[in-house]
């Protein structure tokens, strides 16, 4: 589809003027087929569909923050209700004079500025600011943790498929589909519990954090190895309870390209056994798993929320936990956004990735451009 | 992958005692869908059956604090003394509910739209497909920790929805999916020739021949609701009364007793009954999946 719809947009504007909406139809068409565009409409929509539902979340249900906040400010200094709600107004980045649906509109087209409003706790701290602080961590220690697990896995995945039915495939088969069903807070939990306090083989508490307070950031082998030292429980959390999923799906793709006719042919076409691995079998199985990725992109960084709090890795997970314990809403509402838009931007990039690696959507493209 | 399914042979045989017989034997086959048949029944014992004769206690006694186990307290005691197998046996339910229910919502969302939407096809699959796509990409669990926060749920049936309307999405692809390589067989051709309706089409024709596969996945969705309703005990945010698994991590972890050696037992009682109940049903599923699906594991 992809392949045939940008030719026909151009025959559109051959014919001329007599069918200019015809030909600006398809056009568009033409735009639209593009997976560019869908995957960023789609991603535009989804973080619109999420926003509306936190403000609506925050706003409409009974006993709703910003009702309780008003409240909770007149009982405990005794202003008036008009000046409480004018507090609330600007800490919640709503005209609660307006009504709901304008009050809706200016959340939407603040949104769109990136204004996010303040955090009700530290009065003045834009909730921007506290999100950059926090979104670094775990983006680094969920893409570290996600990575090295796909990596691993697929290859894992591939060697069982290979030789399977063998004592290697066993093992990784029946290890895969054990640590995949583990949570991962119970794992982290364990972490904690055997290395950490039993066995006291890690220094669980001076692990805690992101970094040591004392070491300067910057590009320092003894900053890099700090921060790789503080991540690396959480990573490894990660590594463990998702590379079964990667193994298991890998090896099930792999079986299925196995026995797909051109796998055959290459064979027959007397081709090297490593390059059928790599070219035929391995691209194609992976495919599938491009887009798993970017779905699991999506899991993982609200599965973090568990594992941060309990490993106290100061990432968005542990400061949606202190935003929920101390009524922070605005900033509640600014993580869940930025954890939309961060799934939302992996699985733009996933979609690019696939159109890449999938030699049929290659090819088209290669045709038109 | 759906041959398989028309091949059930409890289709055939006649009263639900040959059934289950017929079942177990197919999965006699399977070690290790027996052992996750026995531990999910195991559990649902556990959790619903004994607590009828051995009643949640809550007698605190600050003399015996993380007691190693023994025959009063076979798994020991908490912080203030209370008998940690008490509170496994009754902190079962809650969880077992709420995962059984939200599978069950959302399981009946997904294949109500899924199999419609195969089935009508055009622009009512376009619309449903293009919802379930935007669904998918939303982040669950940052979305469901808040609305827990916000709506103060204490309800285990508003718990169990609000994780099945977030979390259908993906089940909804799979059945569709499924449906769309079903709706051309012949006798999905030959109801549709007979102007049987669609009605009669999904849920007599279509449906009954998923039905492997349909318990399949309610399993791991289960698994997945489970993982969603524990953290968020984890977390603190489900203010159930008494007490369960979720809430005994939630303790363990606010009150320190990770850190504390002596604890062990009293923290592993719970991470372990989640972990192999988890297991369980991720084992029971998956020999379903070799049994009905054979094509999907063994690579035939």
């Amino acid at each position: 589809m992809a392949a045939t719809t940008p030719v026909q947009s151009q025959a559109g504007f051959d014919v001329g003027g007599r069918r200019t909406y015809g030909a600006a139809r398809n056009l568009f068409g033409g735009i639209w087929a593009t997976p560019i565009v869908r995957a960023l409409a789609r991603g535009l929509l989804t973080i619109f569909v999420v926003s509306t539902m936190t403000f609506f979340l925050i706003r409409l249900l009974p006993g709703n923050p910003v009702d309780l906040y008003i409240n909770q400010v007149i009982a405990e200094t005794g202003i008036t209700y008009a000046q409480a709600a004018d507090q609330a107004s600007g800490l919640f980045n709503l005209d609660l004079k307006a009504p709901l649906h304008q009050q809706y509109f200016d959340f939407l087209t603040r949104l769109v500025r990136g204004d996010l409003g303040n955090s009700l706790l530290s009065q003045g701290t834009p909730v921007t600011s506290v999100l950059l602080a926090f979104l670094p961590w775990t983006l680094f220690a969920v893409g570290s943790g996600l990575l090295l697990s796909f990596v691993v896995g697929v290859v894992l995945g591939l060697l069982a498929a290979y030789w399977r039915n063998s004592i290697f495939d066993t093992a990784v088969s029946s290890i895969g589909s054990v640590v995949s069903s583990v949570p991962n807070y119970l794992v982290a939990l364990l972490f904690v519990v055997f290395l950490g306090t039993q066995l006291r083989i890690l220094p669980i508490t001076e692990m805690r954090g992101a970094s040591t307070p004392g070491i300067a950031p910057g590009f320092t082998p003894a900053y890099i190895g700090d921060v790789l030292f503080h991540g690396a429980l959480p990573i490894t959390v990660y590594f463990l309870t998702l590379i079964g999923h990667w193994i298991l799906s890998m090896k099930s793709a792999t079986l299925a390209t196995l026995e797909e006719d051109y796998v055959t042919v290459a064979r027959a076409r007397g081709l090297a056994d490593r390059r059928i691995t790599s070219a035929y079998i391995g691209r194609n199985a992976i495919l599938p798993l491009v887009t798993q990725f970017a779905i699991s992109a999506g899991y993982v960084v609200g599965g973090a929320l568990f594992v941060e709090l309990i490993l106290v890795y100061p990432g968005l997970g542990l400061k949606l936990y202190q935003a929920i314990q101390q009524r922070d809403y605005p900033v509640m509402q600014g993580i869940v956004l930025i954890i939309t838009v961060s799934v939302v931007l992996a699985n733009i990039l996933a979609d690019l990735l696939y159109s890449r690696l999938d030699p049929r959507i290659g090819r088209a493209g290669g045709a038109a451009g | 992958m759906t041959a398989a399914a028309a091949t059930l042979p409890a289709d055939r045989s006649g009263g639900p005692l040959a059934k289950t017989l017929d079942f177990l034997r197919l999965l006699s086959g399977r070690p290790i869908g027996l052992i996750g048949l026995a531990g999910v029944i195991f559990f649902l014992l556990l959790a619903f059956v004994v607590p009828a004769f051995v009643p949640y206690q809550d007698k605190v006694d600050v003399t015996a604090i993380y007691q190693p186990p023994s025959l009063a307290h076979p798994l020991g005691t908490d912080s203030s003394g209370r008998d940690v197998w008490n509170q496994i046996i009754n902190g079962g339910r809650d969880i077992l509910l709420v995962g059984f229910l939200a599978a069950f919502f959302s399981t009946v969302i997904a294949v109500t739209f899924g199999s419609l939407a195969a089935t009508v096809g055009g622009r009512l699959d376009t619309l449903i497909l293009g919802i379930t796509d935007i669904w998918l990409t939303i982040p669950h669990l940052p979305i469901l920790i808040v609305a827990a926060a916000v709506l103060n749920l204490s309800n285990l049936f508003y718990i169990a929805f609000i994780i099945a309307v977030l979390g259908w999405a993906s089940l909804l692809r799979q059945i569709r999916a499924q449906v769309l390589s079903l709706r051309e067989r012949d006798y999905v051709e030959a109801a549709r020739s007979l102007d049987l309706g669609l009605f009669h089409i999904i849920f007599r024709e279509i449906l009954p021949s998923m039905r492997s596969y349909i318990v399949i996945h309610f399993i791991f969705a289960m698994t997945s609701s489970i993982y969603a309703v524990a953290g968020l005990m984890l977390l603190g945010l489900v203010p159930l009364s008494g007490i369960n698994w979720g809430l005994m991590l939630n303790l363990a972890n606010v009150k320190g007793a990770i850190y504390f050696k002596d604890s062990i037992w009293y923290i592993l009682s719970p991470i372990l009954a989640i972990m192999l109940f988890q297991l369980s049903l991720v084992w029971l599923a998956s020999a379903l999946e070799d049994i009905f699906n054979p094509r999907l594991r063994s690579g035939g």
